[in-house]
């Protein structure tokens, strides 16, 4: 039995999986309907065309520029890291993303081509995507990863367990997590689309910031849905929760499936309306995506020249 | 406007603010002056009086409307009784309903146009008349056009016809729903319509009768005749007129029926309410919240459902009102046609000074007042999202319709107390509660004495489920299969 | 020298494609004077599977829309076939009527679709209700859609007795496997196009043309049809039609039950009750 981490603690003293499912039904439910309401109404936010510039440089400031491919080679990696750090060769005003998103096998390649830039490495462990695996091994694979150089894991949650109610055993491999990564930044990785139920992404949510998260992320990628606007909804206001319990805060970053600028644009207007100004920086908010990139460097082509643009403009990397 | 500061890595304050994001006018022609609607056409009244229609976000004139005297509802009346006998009343119902049905979908091409001029007459959020109020409106005509032809099985047993002239006085908050909750039903059931819209909002009314122009309707089946409460009273008071229906507040109910008192129409009433919005411990919270402030903040809380008595379960009152207080300031007050817009203009200098009494006397009452810090646009009338904690029963802002964007909050121990509290008012439209427990759902709406009861939702409409009030909130229902029986003579089997 | 005209090839319609039979044959259809007014496709049991599996995967979407919505999309339904009156009447000259008849024949169509799709949104208002059990219970019963529903449509009229005998199955939600009039396909398949442009999901209805003699065999016997509507079944025809029901327990409506044209009982008898309880407690 082992006590929760030490920051302030919204959990007993006694953390077992008795008294954690106790702690997780404290947790409001979600009315499903409700949620998607509040997401329809602020789909219909409009936004200043000053503003929008602004935002959309921050679209890329928060940007995981992601690949996670059985087919990823080195090459893949670097050349995906050359966009990162420059996502558009013809105009050295854009800036850079946040972090490119890769492999443990690949770590290596992407940190010697990013060094330099300010560009973070974020690494995928935990036997990612499944994470059905020995816990030791999940460990020590995040070790690795750190070792070699990773400025963030992002790590998935066993959601079997979460589902078969094994709470501490969920609870207890984040908390490992994060003490094996250091100084890097631990992401966990709910797998929202498998836990299927808003009660369950909060839930889910909860445990994961009690146990240690810098950052909570809603998916893989690799499952259908991943990222959506309601369960980003639901998990914003998870963060709201512990934040006025705890005065902790963590990030989120919704993953997989965020393929336009408009619809990046109202994750952040969600954002905006749900933790305010304290969130809206790359170091509390990230997007994982690939695609999103170029279609939000073709929205700054439009707003600079009037003129609706073309993907033949801009590097597929 | 709510600005929020985007810090970057160079440090350089970056403002992102919401487009001012104003839906176009050019879509809408408002004439200078209009004329009463009587037998098909517009004309001018014998009253030889009129009144000005202003945009209460700016205060500017609209247009110039006719106010119809005695001679004009008598005209108003006996097109209807001449089609009533010689047109609607006999025609087939499958071919009333085709009528109807070109109505609705004509609503539907000109919804754009109807929501933007519902928002310059009335001060609605454009937000709200483009997405609730047109949809519903364009759904009342096509649900009820498809009973006009069905009638016989509607309720067993009952031989269906239609009563005659129905004459209907509808409210400034929901010009057009109010519009076709009453009109809709009226002609599905075969009868014909003398209608008199609000004074503050008569342009969406004098709109749909040339709207119905183009659909075809013939002379007289829908006649429309402005004014004030004055031409509303000849109205309900006319000797030839079978049935009256009335939705506005609950001392003008009051006098309508004793207007009607010894006479044989019928009459209906949606009149006031006090809507208790009740909240447990293990409702969803943040959803809670959500229907909280659409509870009382949609249409500005001049929604006769409004919930305006937030009671919370003590065990979670405080959480549940920082919740509350931070959401608040989020709202958007403003310009109604900026499509970022929450909350709109209040409808009129006289409504907007009613509220401000009733939030001075809650204040001097002892109740703790809360509001955002928004800027309010010089001209036109606004106010203020409002919360006042403290509130006790006895307070004014607890008992009395206030038909603004002001929240009382209470609170309770049990579901018993709640039940007690809810009910402790002579209105009875509407009540809300929140909680995971279905049983407990169940329970209270067994108990609850209010003639809709939303359930983990709040002001959810739809033209197949029926809305009215118990008490002195009114009787009669509008909308689903028990919407027709207020239209339909059943006297004999 | 008089125009040389561009000939109509009549398909079947599945899954909101019009594919021809996979069997490759057509039969002619005639006018009322012998002549052959164009050929069909004939249709075979492989496309009849097909049809089936097109309607059984649009259940989910269709009956999970809202009444509402099914309602308008059949009002428009009417609307179209309003507006293509003329290829319609030309049809029902063809095969014997007078242009009098063809006219009303279409016209009452158009408003027998009228008719029913108002009934989407206020038929479960009717056939469903509160039940005041005798305990602490909330209890309501409420119809749903049965299915997949076999439709064999009366050999004539053309065009209204199909139209008669699809529009009750679909109110509610249900999809159609519609088995055409042998004798007069052509209004069937027009009105397949009809349906394409008005905004009814793909695989709602498929109707295939043919020998019903041929294919009701198989429709009756098919374990993933719910019903059959069997109004345009001639006595031999309805009994095989019962016999192939027992395998899967179909609901099956013979051609005289159920009264008049339009009534909501035929609506019903394409649903099923459902009933739900829950306490009532603090």
């Amino acid at each position: 039995m082992t006590l929760a981490p030490a920051r302030q603690s919204i959990l007993p003293d006694r953390v077992t999986t008795p008294t954690l499912r106790t702690f997780l039904r404290g947790v409001p439910s979600v009315d499903e309907v409700g949620a998607a309401e509040r997401v329809a109404a602020l789909s219909t936010r409009s936004i200043k065309k000053e503003s929008k510039r602004a935002a959309l440089d921050l679209m890329i400031r928060m940007m995981d520029l992601t690949t996670l491919e059985g087919k990823d080679t080195p090459g893949k990696v670097i050349q995906m890291s050359a966009k990162a750090h420059r996502p558009d060769p013809t105009d050295p005003s854009i800036p850079s993303v946040a972090a490119v998103c890769v492999y443990p096998n690949m770590v290596p390649y992407a940190v010697q081509a990013t060094e330099g830039t300010g560009v973070l490495v974020a690494s995928v462990a935990t036997y990612f995507p499944s994470g059905l695996s020995d816990t030791r091994l999940k460990i020590e694979e995040t070790k690795k990863v750190v070792a070699d150089g990773a400025d963030e894991v992002d790590m998935v949650i066993d959601r079997g367990a979460f589902l078969a109610g094994e709470y501490f055993k969920v609870f207890d491999e984040i908390r490992r997590t994060r003490e094996a990564c250091g100084d890097a930044h631990l992401k966990v990785i709910l797998e929202t689309g498998e836990l299927e139920t808003l009660d369950n992404v909060r839930r889910a949510s909860m445990l994961a910031m009690a146990a240690g998260a810098d950052f909570i992320k809603t998916s893989t990628g690799k499952v259908s849905p991943a990222a959506t606007l309601p369960v980003t909804l639901v998990m914003l206001e998870a963060i709201r929760d512990f934040h006025d319990a705890t005065g902790v805060q963590v990030g989120m970053k919704p993953a997989g499936g965020i393929r336009t600028s408009k619809e990046a644009m109202r994750y952040l207007v969600v954002l905006n309306e749900t933790l305010g100004v304290d969130w809206m920086t790359p170091e509390w908010f990230r997007f994982g995506a690939s695609s999103l990139l170029n279609d939000v460097l073709m929205q700054i082509r439009w707003l600079e020249t009037g003129r609706y643009s073309s993907p033949d403009y801009f590097t597929k990397d | 406007m709510a600005i929020t500061r985007i810090p970057s890595t160079t440090h350089e304050p970056l403002l992102w603010e919401y487009a001012d994001s104003k839906e176009s006018t050019d879509v809408v022609e408002i004439d200078d002056r209009y004329g009463l609607y009587i037998d098909g056409e517009f004309r001018s009244p014998r009253s030889r009086s009129h009144f000005t229609t202003v945009n209460p976000a700016t205060e500017e004139p609209l247009a110039t409307v006719a106010e119809a005297g005695k001679a004009d509802v008598d005209d108003a009346v006996a097109a209807a009784r001449a089609a009533y006998e010689d047109v609607w009343g006999p025609m087939s119902p499958p071919e009333r309903a085709k009528y109807i049905f070109r109505i609705a979908r004509m609503i539907q091409e000109r919804s754009r146009e109807l929501a933007v001029l519902e928002t310059l007459d009335g001060g609605k959020p454009i937000k709200e008349s483009r997405d609730v109020d047109l949809p519903l409106v364009a759904g009342h005509f096509f649900y009820y056009a498809g009973w006009a032809d069905k009638l016989e099985y509607a309720f067993p047993g009952i031989r269906p016809r239609p009563l005659g002239v129905a004459g209907q006085v509808i409210p400034w908050n929901f010009p057009m729903l109010m519009l076709a909750w009453k009109v809709a039903p009226a002609l599905a059931a075969g009868n014909t319509v003398v209608l008199k819209p609000a004074e503050t909002t008569p342009l969406t009314a004098l709109a749909f009768a040339r709207l119905t122009e183009e659909a075809g309707l013939p002379p007289g089946v829908l006649n429309v005749v402005t004014g004030a409460g004055e031409t509303g009273s000849l109205v309900v008071a006319h000797d030839d007129v079978d049935k009256v229906a009335f939705t506005g507040s609950t001392a003008v109910g009051k006098l309508i029926q004793r207007q009607l008192a010894g006479t044989t129409k019928k009459l209906t009433l949606e009149l006031g309410g006090k809507g208790a919005h009740l909240i447990f411990e293990d409702a969803p919270l943040d959803q809670a919240v959500e229907g909280v402030i659409n509870g009382i903040f949609f249409n500005q809380g001049h929604v006769c459902c409004a919930g305006s008595r937030l009671l919370v379960e003590e065990s979670v009152h405080d959480r549940f009102v920082d919740k509350l207080k931070r959401r608040l300031s989020t709202l958007r007050v403003g310009d109604p046609m900026d499509k970022n817009t929450d909350v709109g203009a209040i409808n009129s200098k006289e409504q907007l000074d009613r509220i401000s009494d009733l939030v001075e006397s809650g204040r001097s009452e002892g109740a703790e007042m809360f509001q955002p810090d928004c800027e309010l646009p010089q001209r036109g009338f606004f106010f203020r999202p409002t919360l006042f904690t403290g509130v006790s029963q006895s307070h004014r802002i607890a008992q009395e319709e206030i038909f603004g964007p002001v929240l009382s909050i209470l609170s309770f121990r049990t579901p018993e107390e709640a039940v007690e509290k809810a009910n402790n008012t002579p209105y009875g439209l509407s009540a809300g509660v929140w909680t995971s427990k279905g049983s407990r759902i169940l329970w209270m709406a067994d108990r609850l004495r209010a003639g809709v009861v939303w359930a983990n939702t709040f002001n959810k409409f739809d033209p197949a489920s029926p809305f009215g009030g118990y008490k002195e909130s009114g009787f009669g229902r509008e909308g689903g299969r028990h919407g027709l029986l207020a239209y339909m003579d059943w006297s004999e089997g | 020298m008089s125009r040389v005209g561009v000939k109509k090839t009549y398909k079947l319609y599945i899954g909101g494609q019009f594919p021809r039979s996979e069997s490759g044959r057509s039969y002619p259809a005639l006018g009322s004077d012998g002549d052959v007014l164009a050929r069909v496709s004939r249709g075979s049991r492989k496309d009849l599977r097909e049809a089936v599996r097109s309607s059984r995967s649009a259940v989910d979407g269709w009956s999970g829309r809202t009444g509402y919505n099914r309602g308008q999309v059949l009002y428009r339904i009417a609307e179209t076939l309003e507006d293509r009156a003329g290829t319609f009447v030309d049809q029902l000259m063809a095969t014997g009527s007078t242009k009098k008849q063809a006219g009303d024949e279409v016209a009452a169509s158009v408003d027998r679709m009228v008719w029913y799709a108002g009934w989407a949104d206020k038929f479960a208002q009717i056939y469903g209700n509160l039940n005041p059990v005798a305990g602490p219970f909330f209890n309501i019963s409420a119809p749903e859609p049965t299915g997949v529903v076999g439709v064999v449509a009366p050999e004539e009229p053309g065009l209204l007795g199909l139209v008669s005998r699809l529009a009750p199955v679909l109110v509610p939600g249900n999809t159609a496997v519609v088995l055409a009039s042998q004798a007069m396909p052509m209004p069937a398949i027009t009105f397949t196009e009809v349906l394409e442009t008005s905004d009814l999901p793909g695989g709602v209805v498929n109707v295939l043309t043919g020998h019903k003699d041929e294919l009701i065999p198989w429709l009756a016997d098919h374990m993933d049809v719910n019903a059959v509507d069997a109004g345009g079944a001639t006595p031999e025809q309805a009994f095989r039609i019962q016999e192939g029901a027992v395998h899967n327990v179909k609901r099956v409506v013979l051609p005289e039950a159920n009264g008049p044209a339009q009534s909501p009982y035929r609506i019903a008898a394409f649903t099923e009750t459902k009933t739900v309880w829950h306490p009532k407690g603090m």
